[in-house]
């Protein structure tokens, strides 16, 4: 990691400097610091209850850090309007809820909340953000469909068109993949992608897969025990021996045959490595 | 963002092929989307406007039976000539200090009980978690019997006892039980609201003289002992939370999408809480005005929900409240000839069966 230059905050909107959080006294990210490259796909990788859920939460302003700061545009997010932030950067938790009997179109244009107020309720530009953000997820045929009965991977591109709707410039997913499928993980990082690419988003998230993370990520970031081990491209990052320190895990690391990114194959106490590895890096 | 999204990304990604934003090469499709969006809309707005449309009816319907009808009928013609001021022996008393205020309060303690139960409910995301049933009305209620009793106060102090119950209450459920609005905080707030109850009981051991009337009041609500004052001071109060109201509500639709969500949406968790001071000032000042006047806030919101196909509506459930107390005050006083009940018993009778059918479906805490 580099040290954070204050006064550019050109490459990166979103940072997080020194920062220490926690719930109560039980502190779980230590004196953390990260810069999140713009229009760029970042994503932290690390073992359960290694703190990258909570780091995500710091980020988004859920949780107030008790040393050091977050600072979006050079400003420390907790100092900024909430309406202000809510407009420049997107949070979707872990397991979102919809209230029962809401329609996709209602949760969808529920996004637009931080850019409504008590006069100016619904307007064109509300239309068009949740019409948009219905075409990009593919979801407008469901746009009259109450959400409790959609399926998963149906309901998890209803929650990623909420948040494209708030049209924020900064998008943070906290396990956008939980509870899906391979086919639905791959279309739901799949549609993450195109919005980076088409409108250059910003995306931080936590994801538990390693090898679509190394696909997916621009900059990957391993954590463990509240710190950042490595942070990098995925061929930087996803090593035998940063996956050791991050899983305490043995582990062979290939190339993906697909795509060319790096592969982790875990090895385990049934499985132990072949004594002529013919595949290994 | 618009800088974002006309230009792409700014950034020298010569790996990376830039594809063009869909919806502006393709207008077509854009207006398509945007139709279809307009028309999934329109419906559940629709619906809603109707929920609303026919619980006003229903309200005007109950408080016209409420008025004219019972033990005394007053005609249409006559009721009007009444209040524009002609006096007609017998009728004239009786619909302008008994019938008329005991409708136009219950209207008034209806709405706040169903709006301050609804935003709880919402806003807890737990239909169990309303005001009647987490010891916020008993505790408000508590505090007035004090201020009654042991004070010796009338009129407006009451009111302020009222809302310094309900408040300590709330609170105490909040600090333990946390921010959730989980099933741990509809058990800390049923404990409270025995507490509450006996700290009536034992109010009225202690005072030197009451009847079982009052007692009734304040333990399940009436309408029984209502004058002109206590509704002016009342609507009053009313009118001036309304506007913080309608500020504040906007927020709800964001609120039952849960914390974080609500939270990254822009609504903090202070927000959430002034609404819900505001419920509980609702909640408190119905129950100074009327007495706790059981299970309206716990029945409101879910009856209002189901009209409005499953989505939470705070002026459905204000006028669902609003019916079912002045519908209930009806029964109360006509069910049984030369028996007056208090309308709390009547609420209460329909209420509890409500509350173990709830219980029994499992339908008390939504997908968390």
């Amino acid at each position: 990691m580099q040290a954070l230059p204050d006064t550019d905050a050109a490459a990166s909107r979103l940072a997080a400097h020194q920062v220490s959080l926690g719930y109560g006294e039980r502190p779980v990210v230590h004196q953390l610091t990260l810069q999140v490259p713009d229009h760029r796909i970042s994503v932290i990788v690390g073992a359960n209850a290694c703190g990258k859920s909570t780091l995500l939460r710091g980020l988004a302003r859920l949780l107030r850090p008790s040393s050091g700061s977050v600072l979006l545009d050079g400003q420390s997010i907790a100092s900024l309007p909430s309406r202000q932030v809510a407009r420049t950067l997107g949070l979707l938790p872990q397991n979102p809820v919809a209230p029962e009997g809401v329609t996709v179109v209602d949760l969808v244009g529920r996004g637009r909340h931080p850019h409504q107020s008590a006069l100016q309720r619904w307007s064109r530009e509300d239309e068009q953000a949740v019409a948009e953000a219905l075409e990009l997820t593919d979801a407008l045929d469901l746009a009259d469909r109450p959400v409790d009965e959609l399926s998963g991977g149906q309901r998890q591109r209803v929650w990623i068109a909420m948040a494209l709707a708030q049209q924020t410039d900064l998008l943070l997913l906290d396990e956008p993949t939980t509870y899906l499928d391979v086919a639905h993980q791959v279309e739901v990082l799949d549609l993450l992608a195109d919005l980076n690419r088409q409108r250059g988003t910003t995306i931080v998230m936590v994801l538990h897969d390693l090898n679509l993370a190394a696909r997916y990520a621009d900059h990957l970031v391993a954590m463990c025990e509240g710190h950042i081990v490595a942070a990098g491209t995925p061929a930087e990052v996803i090593t035998e021996e940063c996956m050791g320190e991050v899983f305490g895990m043995d582990c062979r690391v290939v190339d993906d045959p697909v795509t060319g990114t790096p592969m982790v194959l875990p090895i385990s106490r049934h499985h132990p490595a072949r004594p002529t590895p013919e595949v290994s890096r | 963002m618009s800088a974002v999204l006309s230009e792409g990304p700014d950034v020298d990604s010569g790996a990376r092929p830039v594809a063009p934003v869909t919806t502006t090469s393709r207008p077509q499709a854009a207006a398509d989307a945007i139709a279809a969006v307009r028309r999934a809309r329109r419906s559940p707005r629709r619906r809603t406007r109707l929920v609303v449309a026919g619980l006003s009816v229903a309200l005007v319907l109950v408080f016209a039976a409420r008025t004219m009808l019972g033990d005394f009928t007053i005609t249409l013609p006559d009721f009007f000539r009444i209040l524009g001021g002609t006096e007609i022996p017998g009728a004239t008393y009786i619909l302008m200090e008994s019938k008329a205020p005991r409708a136009v309060l219950g209207v008034l303690v209806g709405l706040a009980f169903g709006i301050g139960g609804a935003i709880f409910q919402s806003s807890l995301r737990n239909p169990l978690a309303s005001p009647d049933i987490i010891g916020v009305s008993i505790g408000a209620s508590a505090a007035a019997v004090f201020a009654i009793v042991t004070l010796d106060q009338r009129g407006v102090a009451v009111a302020v006892a009222a809302v310094v119950g309900a408040l300590g209450t709330s609170a105490l459920v909040r600090w333990q039980a946390g921010s959730v609005g989980g099933n741990r905080l509809v058990l800390i707030g049923v404990g409270l609201s025995a507490a509450m109850l006996s700290v009536i009981q034992y109010l009225f051991t202690r005072a030197d003289e009451w009847d079982a009337q009052v007692v009734l009041h304040w333990l399940t609500g009436s309408l029984n002992r209502v004058d002109w004052p206590t509704i002016r001071v009342l609507s009053a109060l009313l009118l001036v939370l309304l506007p913080v109201l309608v500020l504040l509500a906007r927020s709800t639709r964001v609120t039952e999408l849960g914390e974080d969500t609500a939270a990254g949406l822009g609504v903090g968790p202070r927000r959430s809480d002034a609404l819900l001071v505001v419920a509980v000032l609702l909640v408190a000042l119905g129950v100074a005005a009327a007495g706790p006047v059981a299970f309206v806030s716990f029945l409101a919101g879910p009856i209002a929900r189901a009209l409005n196909g499953g989505r939470t509506t705070l002026l459905g459930a204000g006028l669902v409240g609003a019916v079912i107390v002045v519908g209930a005050d009806h029964l109360a006083a006509y069910l049984v000839p030369d028996v007056n009940y208090p309308v709390g018993v009547v609420t209460g009778a329909f209420g509890a069966p409500f509350l173990l059918w709830l219980l029994a479906t499992g339908r008390t805490s939504r997908r968390s």
